[in-house]
């Protein structure tokens, strides 16, 4: 056999070592060439013209010098107050979250409750609750509540109760037949079997995501405000429509800080529960 | 004819929210494949393992936590400033803290990937970025694609709600509707992105699925 037979006797066998297919090289260039397409179409869409970009670089290095260095400004009163009130709006909304998504837990659960179609479509409420942003609802609950803290907390409980639930009924179809069991043997009723038998396995798992929850919950509480839901987010974005952005760029520096100090606690809390369990 | 109360009736502006929510997960993914693209070029010097430099590392370590703690939302009320009102602000805010949520996975993702190839390309004359494109890149890009992907997901969540500060997409819409008390406009609008939502969920995930498995 010659070499070029030899060769051409290979390529039948392994075409995988000979490189890539003329079919499967031109659709390769034909997809980079649909992704050129649309990132041009994208990029010209949305405005990303150079001169546009360089006018608001400078914009933007304009005001990163107006912000140095940061001030708390005449109102640092009212920052604390409103930094307060966003841990507190955080926070109540995680426990309010969390006290209802208990119940909604054990009735998603596949072996508390053994009605497959109500489950299914229990999972799916949860699911689309959780397409909802945060934001969204804060903006609901303004219109429903009024301004203030109040349509923050309902807004933080409203779009978490559904992601809470759904992981305590994994949670708990996670947690061990055994207990159960034993509970039945010794006569419990089914309220006695939850009570005693899930329980007390699934609560620790639950308070560590609860207070994870809380930890992303004093991020985006941050952020309500900005319609009108309450707490420091309301403060940043008056300052930034009258543009004191050395004060702006205090609060930044004083939501990060907190957000910080909160995650370090609630690490140590949360590796103690869990470590306990 | 009397049509209030049907289907159409309640989506009688499908045809444009759709472009708007076509145009929202344009935002997205724009914004993602910026953060990603921006993340994979700082995630080899903010990675500890491959000795970017005692000044580099920490400096590309606090950049990247700067850009993920500070919510996107505050990056487009600066950038609706600095850019003028539009997606464009939006989209680079996204982008801005996805660079930094993304670089910090992808630098851990680096962080744990065997040194034994990137010994070779450095013992056989690499420089160090020929080590991080043929010795690195080709063991974490599955991971890191799958990340991005993760994070499209939930980009495409905060670009539906980044037009309530004027910053583009399906957002500004729905601020609209909502403060003049439309009840029928912000159920259809809020149904309209739930369904949005599940769908690209369902679509990354397959797609994760698929990445993964390349992997193993």
């Amino acid at each position: 056999m010659s070499g070029a037979e030899q060769v051409a006797a290979w390529r039948a066998r392994i075409p995988g070592a000979f490189g890539g297919t003329r079919r499967g090289r031109v659709l390769a260039w034909l997809g980079w060439a649909a992704f050129l397409a649309w990132l041009g179409w994208a990029l010209w869409h949305f405005g990303f013209a150079p001169e546009r970009l360089w006018n608001g670089l400078t914009g933007l290095a304009t005001i990163l010098r107006l912000m140095i260095p940061p001030s708390p400004g005449e109102l640092w009163v009212d920052i604390l107050q409103g930094l307060a009130e966003s841990v507190a709006m955080a926070f109540l909304g995680t426990f309010i979250a969390a006290l209802v998504a208990l119940p909604l837990g054990f009735l998603g659960a596949g072996n508390v409750v053994t009605n497959t179609l109500f489950r299914f479509s229990l999972r799916r409420v949860f699911d689309g609750f959780r397409g909802v942003d945060q934001l969204i609802w804060a903006l609901a609950f303004v219109r429903a509540v009024g301004l203030g803290p109040l349509a923050g907390v309902l807004a933080i409980a409203t779009a978490d109760v559904a992601v809470l639930a759904k992981l305590n009924a994994e949670a708990i179809e996670n947690a061990e037949r055994r207990q159960v069991e034993g509970i039945t043997a010794a006569g419990g009723g089914f309220l006695a079997r939850l009570r005693f038998g899930l329980l007390p396995q699934v609560l620790p798992v639950m308070l560590a995501q609860a207070l994870y929850f809380f930890e992303s919950n004093t991020r985006s509480a941050a952020i309500l405000g900005v319609v009108g839901a309450g707490g420091i987010g309301l403060q940043i974005s008056e300052r930034i429509r009258v543009r004191h952005w050395d004060e702006v760029a205090f609060i930044i520096l004083l939501m990060v800080a907190t957000v910080a100090a909160i995650d370090w606690v609630s690490a140590r809390l949360r590796r103690r529960l869990i470590g306990g369990a | 004819m009397e049509t209030e109360g049907s289907l159409a009736f309640w989506m009688y502006r499908l045809d444009s929210w759709a472009w708007l929510l076509f145009e929202t997960a344009n935002m997205a993914a724009l914004a993602t494949l910026m953060g990603a693209g921006a993340a994979l070029l700082l995630a080899f010097p903010a990675a500890r393992n491959l000795g970017a430099g005692r000044v580099v590392n920490p400096a590309v370590r606090r950049l990247l936590e700067a850009m993920r703690t500070v919510p996107e939302i505050v990056f487009a009320l600066i950038f609706v400033w600095a850019f003028g009102v539009g997606p464009l602000a939006g989209v680079l805010a996204i982008a801005l803290h996805t660079a930094g949520a993304c670089g910090k996975l992808f630098a851990e993702s680096i962080e744990n990937t065997g040194l034994g190839a990137w010994a070779g390309v450095r013992s056989a004359g690499g420089s160090w970025m020929q080590a991080c494109r043929f010795a690195i890149l080709p063991q974490v890009a599955p991971s890191l694609l799958s990340y991005a992907l993760l994070r499209f997901e939930i980009n495409l969540r905060s670009a539906s709600v980044i037009g309530f500060v004027g910053a583009g997409g399906i957002g500004e819409e729905l601020y609209k509707v909502i403060s003049f008390n439309y009840y029928e406009e912000i159920s259809a609008i809020l149904l309209l992105i739930i369904l949005a939502v599940c769908a690209i969920d369902l679509l990354s995930e397959r797609l994760r699925h698929r990445v993964i498995g390349a992997m193993q």
